[in-house]
């Protein structure tokens, strides 16, 4: 199963639509798509199934059952990505298309693109190939991009300066 | 009875989504701490409660959601923040943003408790704009990418990240 998120603020209908085209392309791939709360232009998918949003539990069994996962350029989206292990496919909301108030998601993109097992999309003709690449790298075990599971917990020296912080003993 | 005297009551806010992810991620800072979690979801509950130490589960306190162009709503935010604030009465509060941390942090000021402002690590050119005003306000202001921090002044220190 590959799992679409695209955070809860927005929809975010260039990587969904994207992702649509694929889905009818490959009707033996299931999909889900968590793709907010489209408006009446907005995109709806036709060939997988989704919701607007998931409570953060069904978001966390989500990642959990995944085989990869597909989404925004969103923290919470890679961290729980990188944290489960799964291949993650990002596409960065810009903000001259409208898709986001900011382009901060651009620079995450550029800074998390290159860790183990994400790879970046920016256009929408770049997705078919680039999905292809996540599905074919979720069926394979030993996926040599694949990285480890991050750590559940911060940088030890970051909770250090907290607890230091916290507890007044500088 | 255990020493409840000494033990600092931590108010950790994040609105839902990524900065509540980056937030959760530091929850060994504050183990032992009576600790409060402040955000914008009521579907954390579960996984709060969970996070349990010596018998001690922290308390969740949902306040509503809006984006800094939703005035009416913000306002409503602020009221339900300075309502925790006022009641739980912390000794340290810590943010990873947005709006709900900026309005803590300066609401913490007033009863003198003291601050932390940890800017989210999506934020990897500049500082977030809540970080920007949030961070002057506090006593410990972090970023998460060294290439942001400020050795001197009122800028942001690096101690590492959530990753």
């Amino acid at each position: 199963m590959i799992f679409l998120t695209v955070g809860t603020q927005l929809p975010f209908d260039r990587l969904t639509r994207a992702v649509d085209a694929w889905a009818a392309a490959n009707p033996s791939a299931t999909v889900f798509g968590q793709i907010a709360q489209p408006d009446a232009s907005g995109y709806r998918p036709k060939n997988f199934e989704t919701c607007a949003f998931l409570e953060p539990a069904e978001v966390e069994r989500r990642f959990q059952t995944a085989d990869a996962v597909i989404g925004h350029a969103g923290m919470g989206t890679i961290i729980t990505a990188l944290t489960h292990a799964k291949p993650l496919l990002i596409m960065p909301r810009r903000a001259h298309l409208s898709e986001q108030r900011n382009d901060h998601q651009f620079g995450t993109a550029g800074r998390f693109g290159d860790k183990p097992g994400v790879s970046v999309i920016h256009e929408e003709h770049e997705a078919k190939d680039a999905i292809d690449r996540l599905w074919t790298r979720a069926r394979t075990s030993g996926d040599p991009d694949a990285g480890p599971a991050i750590s559940p917990v911060a940088e030890a020296r970051l909770t250090k300066a907290l607890r230091t912080f916290i507890w007044n003993d500088a | 009875m255990t020493n409840k005297v000494d033990q600092p009551r931590v108010l950790a806010v994040a609105s839902g989504g990524g900065h509540f992810v980056q937030l959760r991620r530091m929850r060994t800072a504050w183990a032992g701490c009576e600790v409060h979690y402040v955000t914008t979801s009521d579907g954390y509950r579960a996984e709060i409660a969970a996070e349990e130490t010596d018998g001690v589960r922290p308390e969740l306190h949902v306040v509503p959601d809006a984006n800094r162009w939703q005035k009416l709503r913000l306002l409503r935010q602020l009221l339900a923040i300075a309502w925790v604030v006022l009641r739980v009465r912390p000794d340290v509060i810590v943010s990873t943003g947005a709006a709900p941390g900026y309005f803590a942090i300066r609401l913490g000021r007033l009863i003198g408790a003291r601050t932390a402002w940890i800017d989210s690590i999506a934020n990897t050119e500049t500082l977030s704009l809540a970080g920007q005003r949030a961070g002057k306000h506090a006593d410990l202001f972090l970023t998460q990418w060294e290439h942001l921090s400020v050795e001197d002044g009122d800028g942001p220190r690096f101690e590492g990240s959530v990753l």
